[in-house]
């Protein structure tokens, strides 16, 4: 398990380093990749993927699937941007409420009318996005609220930055130095590095402080509930689970209502960023949050896969993403070379599994 | 004229552990050899080996077929050598026929399509030559476990095999199913086969087997004729002491007055017929039966676990109980250890700990402390509380079912086959973990195809059959003819 997190952290730094290596130029000696300024761009565009993969890592560690998400991105995006005139705070609460509201439904179809997940969820693909479609009669709507879409790109003041560091690197400090002193270390030291570079471009983007929230509360809940134990169980063997007095429909149907809840999240940001809803945002984002998940080690067969993997999967997807951008690959290459490292990153993973 | 096997000198390592140091076995065509041992002693490695599923090279030591030195690269090679080995766990597909499942892998075929008209008929031939009277087109899934597990050791014997290995045969078989078996075996070794027979059950070991080689530690510690031997000098030889036998299980004592739980009325569509119990308080009820004598689906309608169940109530200590699902049993006070501890009770790529607490998790504030405290009191061998519970032998994994249970203070506990599948000190330990619990007062209900295992443990026995109870008996009323007169349908008046 410990191997494989660490291969995965070794693929990302050579995928770094190649990028950091070709994007040497007059301009950038010492090449673009990871420049503050780049680096703080990938972030924010890995921030709605990632949001994403945490919950997607719920609904697939209980050995279920969702393939709705980037539909629902686009309705719960549209609609936030269509209840703009009702203020700023009604209209977050409605991406909110309409993500979770349809998250639960279709939660509540699989687990209680025993409709196989990848169904109900497929279906949701096409009806969602008919949905915003239809609301929308096609057209794309601005985000007119300030706040709004700030919160998809605005930066924290360096300051407030320097407080948060502070509070994490005290927190890991207190919690895990006695148990693991060099672990603490490296982390602290991670975060010092993070502040530095992104003070260094304004400041840390808010969208990156949301999904590092996001992360951790996905990691509290997976580690640390009997929610998320009682997920993990269910995913293994739903036989035993049943047989141990877990309500297993009770849990898949609050996986699925926590990936709703972060899809409304994840809907917020991405219409924040990209300063306007249009009907066919979040195509495809489903599969983002899969492959996320997947390169990070989760199991599609349940039972196995933590938060930390699904972000290092998300931080790879980006990474790939913005180092072929900045190089100019044709988008004909990039779907190729995506497609081909999610399969040979679960391909490497099942070899090492067999070894062991 | 040389052994039709001979394997010399095997030694076979694992990264830490040294499986096997340095065993010989031979087998002679017309005998049963048995392998006894407890679980980890190397027996199912050196099957392993000779089966090809640990491809020549990976061992030290040699093969040999009627004096050839053999190098087998896979499983194919083995079985192309007349080798062929039933495993414990099943390989039939559930939704393919008998036929289907016996060619599988080697259909014959009619320019190019297979031909389902030629499996059928040989299918045919073959079953009626086993004597097993099986219709070749049902389905493996409907069939019960029992014999499912015959016909797969029939898809074994179709591959003109000269060398049967069997491992633990009969450990889903009825009596009936394991009488069926014993003739087919007999037949085999009369046409001069050759078969290496894995077995826990000691009784059987001295029934069919010529002669009998104990394993301990990886280590073969002697190979004699089964008539030179005794049931206690055996299990001496495997566990390397002396094991008191269930005998020595009897609690002395009297039994309290108050009944804990009560059953009325449990039916289950097609399987269990009204059946009343009751259970008292440090009282250990016996359930014998045969293989779909209903006992296991009547420990799962009263867990709440078992969907056609259309009738039933329940009390616990006095009171009524609805019991809808199993959270409603747990909360009562009921626990329930299932058979099939791999598909029914384990999460098997999750850590001992997790495996322990899952059920009592609610009420658990140090997780760590509880779990290190039930493995230090169920004494299981484990690496550390983190290791996956598949890495753990069974008898191991079975007291982690067992300490999961536990965890949740029952004040009944429902066992369905405690031992399957375990070697015989882990059983020892567990039969002692039972007397203990009902010292305490805990009221259990004992569900086991090993009827010296009913019979020695239990203060009451009830007998099913085709789901209704044909018989009820004391502790000192019940004989083991008396108790499987009654399993084969013969009623009994009923005692008290």
């Amino acid at each position: 398990m410990r191997a494989r997190a660490y291969t995965m952290v070794v693929a990302l730094i050579v995928i770094w380093i190649y990028f950091q290596w070709r994007t040497v130029s007059d301009l950038y000696p010492y090449g673009l990749f990871l420049h503050p300024v780049n680096f703080a761009n990938l972030l924010k565009q890995m921030a709605v993927t990632g949001v994403l993969a945490v919950g997607m890592l719920f609904v697939i560690v209980a050995r279920q699937i969702d393939l709705s998400v980037g539909s629902l991105v686009g309705l719960a995006g549209g609609i936030a941007a269509m209840t703009q005139g009702w203020g700023l705070v009604p209209s977050l609460a409605a991406a909110l409420v309409v993500g979770t509201a349809v998250g639960a439904l279709q939660g509540a179809l699989a687990a209680y009318a025993n409709i196989p997940s990848f169904i109900v969820t497929l279906g949701g693909l096409l009806t969602w996005r008919g949905v915003i479609l239809y609301l929308t009669k096609g057209e794309t709507i601005p985000v007119r609220l300030p706040i709004f879409r700030l919160l998809g790109v605005a930066l924290l003041t360096p300051a407030s930055g320097v407080v948060l560091a502070v509070i994490a690197i005290a927190a890991i400090i207190w919690t895990g130095v006695r148990r693991n002193p060099w672990r603490s270390a490296v982390l602290s030291l991670l975060i010092v590095v993070f502040i530095v570079m992104m003070n260094s471009q304004g400041g840390v983007p808010l969208p990156v402080i949301i999904l590092i929230a996001v992360a951790l509360l996905g990691h509290f809940l997976t580690q640390h509930t009997v929610f998320g134990r009682y997920l993990y169980a269910i995913g293994s063997n739903p036989e035993a689970a049943r047989l141990s007095g877990i309500n297993s429909q009770r849990y898949i149907l609050g996986a699925f209502a926590l990936l709703g809840v972060l899809v409304g999240v994840a809907s917020i940001l991405h219409t924040g960023r990209v300063g306007s809803a249009s009907p066919d945002a979040g195509t495809l984002m489903e599969l983002d949050a899969i492959a996320a998940c997947v390169i990070g080690g989760t199991s599609l067969m349940g039972g196995r896969g933590k938060v930390s993997g699904a972000i290092l999967g998300a931080l790879v997807m980006a990474s790939l993403d913005n180092g072929m951008s900045l190089l100019s690959v044709e988008s004909a290459t990039q779907y190729i070379i995506k497609g081909a490292v999610l399969v040979a990153a679960v391909g490497f993973d099942m070899a090492g599994r067999k070894r062991a | 004229m040389p052994s039709l096997l001979e394997m010399r000198g095997i030694t076979k390592r694992f990264p830490g552990v040294l499986a096997l140091d340095h065993v010989s076995f031979d087998l002679r065509s017309g005998e049963v050899h048995a392998i006894v041992g407890e679980n980890g002693a190397g027996k199912s490695t050196l099957m392993n080996i000779l089966g090809g599923v640990y491809p020549s090279g990976t061992y030290d030591g040699e093969i040999a077929i009627d004096g050839e030195v053999q190098q087998f690269h896979g499983v194919r090679a083995a079985e192309d050598a007349g080798i062929a080995v039933v495993h414990q766990e099943l390989s039939l597909i559930p939704e393919f026929s008998i036929a289907d499942n016996i060619f599988l892998g080697r259909e014959p075929r009619r320019l190019g399509v297979i031909d389902h008209d030629a499996i059928h008929t040989r299918a045919r031939l073959f079953l009626e030559d086993l004597q097993l009277a099986l219709d070749p087109h049902v389905p493996v899934e409907n069939l019960g476990i029992g014999q499912q597990h015959l016909v797969e050791i029939a898809k074994a014997l179709s591959r003109n095999a000269r060398i049967l290995v069997l491992d633990e045969p009969t450990a889903a078989l009825t009596e009936t199913e394991s009488e069926i078996l014993f003739g087919i075996l007999e037949r085999l070794r009369a046409a001069g086969a050759g078969i290496i027979y894995i077995s826990h059950k000691l009784a059987e070991v001295f029934r069919i087997a010529n002669r009998v080689t104990v394993l301990r530690d990886g280590r073969c510690v002697s190979t004699d004729p089964a008539t030179d031997l005794t049931a206690p000098a055996l299990i001496a030889r495997m566990v390397g002491r002396e094991v008191p036998s269930f005998g020595a299980q009897w609690r002395g004592g009297s039994l309290a007055a108050d009944i804990v739980f009560e059953a009325k009325n449990v039916t289950v569509t097609d399987a269990v017929d009204n059946v009343t119990l009751s259970v008292h308080r440090g009282e250990i009820l016996g359930m014998a039966g045969l293989l779909g004598a209903g006992r296991s689906e009547l420990l799962m309608a009263i867990f709440g676990a078992h969907p056609a169940r259309t009738a039933g109530g329940f009390s616990v200590d006095g009171k009524e109980i609805p019991i809808r699902q199993p959270s409603d049993a747990i909360k009562a006070g009921i626990a329930f250890v299932t058979e099939e501890r791999k598909r029914f009770g384990l999460f098997l790529d999750h850590s001992v700990m997790m495996n322990l607490t899952l059920a009592a998790i609610r009420n658990i504030d140090d997780e760590a402390a509880v779990a290190q405290h039930a493995v230090d009191d169920m004494h299981i061998k484990t690496l550390s509380l983190d290791a996956d519970v598949a890495t753990l032998s069974g008898g191991n994994q079975q007291k982690v079912v067992l300490g999961k249970w536990l965890l949740t203070k029952p004040k009944v506990l429902l066992l369905d086959e405690p031992t399957r599948g375990i070697d015989v000190g882990a059983k020892q330990e567990i039969y002692t973990e039972i007397a203990r619990l009902a010292a305490e007062g805990m009221a259990i209900v004992l569900v086991s195809s090993e009827l010296p295992e009913v019979l020695g443990l239990s203060d009451r026995v009830l007998v099913l059959h085709e789901g209704r109870v044909t018989g009820e008996f004391d502790r000192v009323d019940a004989t083991a003819e008396a108790v499987m007169a009654c399993a084969m349908g013969h009623a009994r008046r009923m005692t008290a």
